[in-house]
């Protein structure tokens, strides 16, 4: 049969983002799916040459517009190694508060987007609902909605006090009920089930050898988050990487509901553990050496290479966001598919090509 | 049955939404949204200027001007951090769309005694080791 190849994206309904997918298709069936990147460069890393490594903060919080606290985060932890600055511990646990929210607010900005791509426009705006309160939270304690510039390197610029510990904790808990309202509607509706069970599937051996991340790659039932390295708070908060191990769109949709409960946990545990410290430790003198410093993103692990050669600028700053890891895995998941399945499966892999083109 | 019964309240019940601009929901406290500056207390020391992330704050001495692009900041409130006569503070009301840019541009005193001080000061200073 005659092979044709017909464009996904950059400008697709299902996303905003410019992924282009150039779709090797015989009738209506996937051979090979060809990647296209480079739309939205910004050159983000370069700046790191003339803003100074304070500034630095705030521009890599701007890679992501939805994950921009756990950058900020990351970036500053790979800093506070380099230079060996103890990080008070309220700090660390405000930091774990804030960079969950952000986890929050951004599975469940992809449930709702993956319930719009199968066309389900109402759950589409309940899960937006949700959302909008988890923004009101970040925006009570945090300054702004989204990018909410809390991280300095050696700690945190704003508290929480007990009345707003009180008003996150309750908010918590009727979000968390009205989002397990959902879950039957979201996991178990015949519908819903149809356009995701058996579509994009990735095994667990293609996940760990095509290096997939997060819950790309907890989707098909490995076991592996960044969080459990530790860093921040969490190696004195319980939790347990959430997996599914069918590797379809279904299993990743349902990795992310659950994550998005697991967060609102680690939430409480963190506040009720909140120890009395003060917020940011004084960091003396200039960037020196190299790191690597590991976090978990909604979409998965976030990797930063920083390298200081003892002036006020870094001399490279290198990103490697998950998006970037779990290209490959798209690609292997798609040859197979049906072209009507291909939003699907893309929107399952969460893309955020703005991160990785940065 | 979860969506039915969801639907139909949706449908019967109230907004969700509001009728933005018309009715607009007021800002928390601690939010960022506007940088005002004092300019009586500003002393034009530049640390708002050089410790600004996205460069829109121009700052000169010499004229006591006050320089600051709006659409250029990223209201991280550094430079409020960074003031040290507390006369920069972030007002908590929403920004309004605006039809065309524009640079808030404030006019204060210049310190001319200052400098003046400086001036005598220095040769003081050279001198008092050579003493």
């Amino acid at each position: 049969m005659s092979r044709t190849i017909i464009p996904f994206g950059p400008q697709h309904p299902v996303l905003p983002e410019p992924l282009h997918l150039k779709l090797v298709v015989e009738d209506e069936t996937i051979v090979e799916a060809i990647p296209a990147l480079g739309y939205v460069h910004r050159g983000l890393e370069t700046l790191a040459s003339i803003r100074d490594y304070n500034q630095m903060v705030y521009i890599v919080e701007r890679v992501c517009g939805i994950c921009s606290c756990i950058h900020a985060m990351c970036y500053c932890q790979g800093l506070e190694t380099m230079m060996n600055v103890e990080v008070p511990s309220r700090a660390k646990y405000l930091r774990v508060i804030w960079s969950e929210l952000h986890r929050i607010h951004s599975h469940l900005l992809w449930l709702g987007l993956f319930a719009d791509g199968f066309g389900f426009e109402s759950l589409f705006m309940q899960f937006w609902k949700i959302r909008e309160r988890v923004m009101d939270i970040n925006e009570a304690t945090a300054g702004n909605r989204v990018v909410i510039s809390v991280n300095v390197v050696g700690g945190v610029r704003r508290d929480l006090d007990k009345t707003q510990q009180r008003w996150i904790l309750d908010e918590l808990d009727k979000l968390e009920k009205e989002l397990r309202q959902l879950m039957k509607t979201m996991l178990d509706d015949y519908t819903v089930k149809k356009r995701t069970v058996g579509v994009g599937v990735l095994t667990a051996e293609q996940a760990i050898q095509l290096g997939a991340v997060g819950p790309t790659l907890r989707g098909s039932g490995v076991a592996q988050d960044a969080r459990q390295l530790g860093y921040a708070a969490f190696d004195e908060l319980d939790f347990e990487p959430v997996t599914s191990p069918e590797g379809d769109s279904w299993a990743r949709s349902k990795v992310r509901f659950m994550e998005t409960l697991q967060s609102m946990d680690i939430v409480r545990q963190a506040i009720s553990r909140l120890p009395d410290t003060e917020l940011a430790a004084k960091v003396p003198g200039k960037p020196t050496g190299e790191v690597v410093c590991r976090v978990e993103q909604p979409r998965g692990e976030l990797l930063y290479y920083l390298k200081g050669n003892g002036s006020k600028n870094m001399e490279r700053v290198r990103i490697r966001t998950p998006t970037f890891a779990n290209i490959p895995p798209l690609l292997a998941m798609l040859p197979g598919a049906q072209l009507a399945d291909v939003p699907i499966a893309a929107l399952t892999i969460d893309p955020c090509i703005s991160c990785t083109e940065r | 049955m979860y969506m039915l019964s969801n639907v139909l309240r949706n449908i019967m019940g109230k907004y969700s939404t509001r009728l933005y601009p018309f009715e607009t929901r007021p800002a928390y406290e601690g939010f960022r949204g506007k940088l005002v500056n004092n300019i009586h207390d500003c002393i034009f020391c530049k640390s708002c200027q050089i410790k600004c992330p996205s460069q829109c704050i121009t700052v000169d001495p010499k004229e006591g001007k006050w320089d600051c692009d709006p659409f250029a900041c990223v209201y991280c409130s550094v430079c409020v951090d960074a003031c040290p006569t507390h006369c920069l503070s972030m007002e908590n009301q929403h920004r309004k769309p605006a039809p065309s840019k524009f640079v808030v541009s404030l006019q204060g005193t210049p310190r001319k005694s200052k400098k003046a001080d400086k001036s005598a000061e220095k040769p003081a200073e050279a001198a008092a080791p050579e003493a």
